[in-house]
């Protein structure tokens, strides 16, 4: 069986599943739509969490970027992982006990304001448009290259799917589903990392494979040690040192922690289980389902340099096996015989080197370098499109709740029925699609870059304020909305300054500190911080009622009786 | 529960968190960014220490973190819960008499 079958195989199989899901989990009522009815047992919602938290970016995009950046991708690795760390200890458990629907909800009443709660709204549809805008390219680009369909037919398929599910189910629906993507995401990714950690070093597991030797085919010796050698040859940085600035590494590092922590569609992922133990429970199940994925990548990443180097180098163009000419058609992949020697020079000097290689295309076309079967090949189109579909639905689902839930029932028009504001929040899904699926179709050139930006701004905005709320009794109205409002333009400005009105002066000599604009959250952050804590110094301290409040999220059910 | 019990309980909370997060700040942004290269004169097999760290090692460590987190939560819980449970206990025997 071809590629091309195996993929419709697996994807109209896997779509099969998902609408099957929705039609099963049909929300009721608002709670059901906003949060799964608070019954979804923590083991369940680990395996949802870890979905909707890995996106296009983690599957198709991050072992691709470590493979050419090296030993700095650690940003990502620990980035994107230490932030759940923050969430289980600092937020999760909290936000559970408070236990209404969405962050707005929270930062509305925790600090007694309409204000508040609209700064909120504001920020998470903000952060969520971003976000989503780059899921459903992704889901685009897999459609287009494993199906042969144009990236639009792409989207509008994805867009019917999410629609279906998410429209039909809500917060319900989206969880069982995602449930189900997490599995086949999970085995997409992980049958050709084993696959190609047994070909190159002999070992099944691939976190020990990475500090394996290579079998004899491969010229032996310790993988790692062999990519710095083949690297330094070529002119390519040492795999295994850092390029970046310690404190930018650093900054960057710091601002994915924060800002993971303070995702939207993350943290309404906790309010969904049945108790604050099970808030934690769910926490510890979500990393576990993340780190296989997160500590596979990095192996994934040094086996694909390795193994991308080794087949191309120095080989005569005539020569090159199928899936590269397959890439070169998307213009993924592509060669200019610089001295018309016909042989393909991949080399560290830009003047020299003839072979430009899209880093998305490295976990994608992974498999096929590495020469595994057509049915491996096949698998990987499925779980890029669970990981894009998976993440796009949790975020509409923020979009629709800030809408019909905080924007409307809780501001605007709170005399609606139970009944009209489930409607509201369907309609607002449905219109959320639409934008979502155009930007899909016609990306703005700087969608990829944006999406992370928007661990910068939730940094910037969310983190700081939810955490203040919890642990410091005396924060109030005045502090968390300057502070929200003054971390929020800080980082946005920063990093519109830069990369949209003068990227000329993008360099790490015009930067704040040798800080890049990816790494500026944490200095918005550190900014909320200081402005929440000065202005809230100087102002009256919240009413009796509020730190009430605080008293109670902070004792769990499980610890009275 | 009696207020001075909930306060102990805070205070018992912010203990735990704190002494994780140390250790969570410790491994990731020490072991594997401030101190990378100094560890990465530490080999073992095909890794260097602080290249292991980075890209794998406190991956490991964050998912230990929350896993003894959840331990510690637990028992800190059921403690509380039995104690409230008696300081009721002996303010009902106490009316009674």
């Amino acid at each position: 069986m071809s590629v091309q079958l195996w993929t419709f195989a697996f994807v109209i199989l896997s779509f099969g599943l998902y609408i099957g899901i929705a039609i099963w989990s049909r929300a009721g009522s608002t709670s059901d739509f906003y949060v799964a009815g608070g019954g979804v047992p923590p083991l369940a919602n680990g395996m949802a969490t870890a979905a909707d938290w890995m996106s296009a970016a983690s599957f198709i995009s991050m072992a691709g970027l470590i493979s050419f950046i090296g030993r700095d991708g650690t940003f990502y690795l620990m980035g994107w992982t230490g932030g759940y760390v923050l969430l289980a200890l600092l937020l999760a458990p909290y936000l559970r006990k408070f236990g209404k629907f969405t962050v707005p909800d929270f930062i509305g009443d925790r600090y007694y304001s309409q204000s508040a709660r609209l700064i909120a709204v504001f920020c998470a549809i903000c952060i969520s448009f971003v976000y989503v805008c780059g899921q459903m390219q992704g889901a685009g680009i897999v459609f287009s290259r494993f199906l042969e369909v144009d990236i639009t037919t792409g989207v509008i398929i994805g867009m019917t799917i999410v629609f279906f599910y998410a429209v039909l189910g809500g917060m319900k629906g989206i969880t069982y589903t995602q449930v189900a993507q997490y599995c086949v995401l999970i085995f997409a990714f992980m049958v050709p990392a084993i696959f190609i950690s047994i070909l190159m070093t002999g070992q099944a597991v691939p976190q020990i494979g990475f500090g394996s030797q290579l079998t004899e085919a491969f010229g032996g010796g310790f993988l790692l040690d062999r990519l710095d050698g083949m690297s330094e040859q070529l002119g390519f940085p040492t795999y295994t040192e850092g390029q970046r600035s310690t404190q930018d590494v650093f900054f960057i590092t710091a601002a994915l922690m924060f800002g993971t922590a303070g995702l939207p569609h993350v943290i309404i992922r906790f309010f969904t289980v049945p108790n604050v133990r099970d808030a934690r429970r769910s926490a510890g199940f979500a990393l576990v389902f993340i780190a296989i994925l997160y500590t596979t990548a990095p192996a994934v990443a040094a086996f694909a340099r390795t193994n991308l180097i080794n087949t191309v180098s120095d080989l005569p163009y005539a020569e090159v096996p199928e899936w590269f000419t397959t890439w070169e058609a998307t213009n993924l992949i592509s060669f200019t015989d610089k001295d018309n020697d016909g042989r393909i020079r991949y080399v560290g000097d830009p003047e020299l080197n003839e072979l430009e290689v899209n880093r998305d295309i490295m976990v994608l076309a992974n498999p096929e370098i590495a020469g595994l079967p057509n049915w491996v090949v096949a698998l990987v189109a499925a779980g890029g499109l669970a990981a894009a579909l998976s993440t796009a639905a949790g975020l509409l689902l923020v979009i629709s709740t800030s809408v019909a839930h905080d924007m409307l029932k809780r501001s605007f028009m709170p005399s609606i029925t139970e009944k009209q504001e489930l409607l509201f929040a369907r309609c607002a899904i449905f219109v959320a699609v639409l934008i979502a699926g155009y930007f899909g179709i016609n990306p703005p050139a700087y969608v990829a870059q944006v999406v992370a930006f928007a661990f910068g701004l939730a940094a910037a905005s969310f983190f700081p304020v939810i955490v203040l709320g919890i642990f410091l009794k005396r924060m109030n109205r005045e502090g968390a909305i300057v502070g929200m409002v003054a971390g929020f333009t800080f980082t946005a400005g920063y990093i519109i300054y830069f990369r949209f009105i003068n990227p000329a002066a993008d360099n790490a000599e015009n930067w704040l500190f040798g800080i890049s604009p990816e790494g500026i959250g944490t200095v918005g952050t550190l900014v909320n911080l200081a402005a929440a804590l000065t202005v809230a110094k100087f102002t009256q301290e919240p009413p009796e009622d509020v730190q009430a409040i605080v008293e109670d999220i902070r004792l769990p059910e499980e610890a009275l009786n | 529960m009696a207020d001075n019990n909930a306060r102990e309980y805070w205070k018992a909370n912010i203990r735990i968190v704190l002494s994780l997060l140390s250790i969570w700040f410790l491994v990731s942004f020490g072991g594997g960014i401030l101190f990378v290269d100094l560890l990465d004169n530490i080999r073992f097999g095909g890794f260097k220490l602080g290249f292991w760290i980075a890209q794998q090692g406190a991956i490991f460590v964050f998912v230990v973190l929350i896993l003894v987190y959840i331990f510690l939560m637990d028992k800190l819980d059921s403690r509380y819960k039995n104690r409230s449970f008696e300081v009721q206990h002996k303010e009902n025997e106490g009316s009674e008499q």
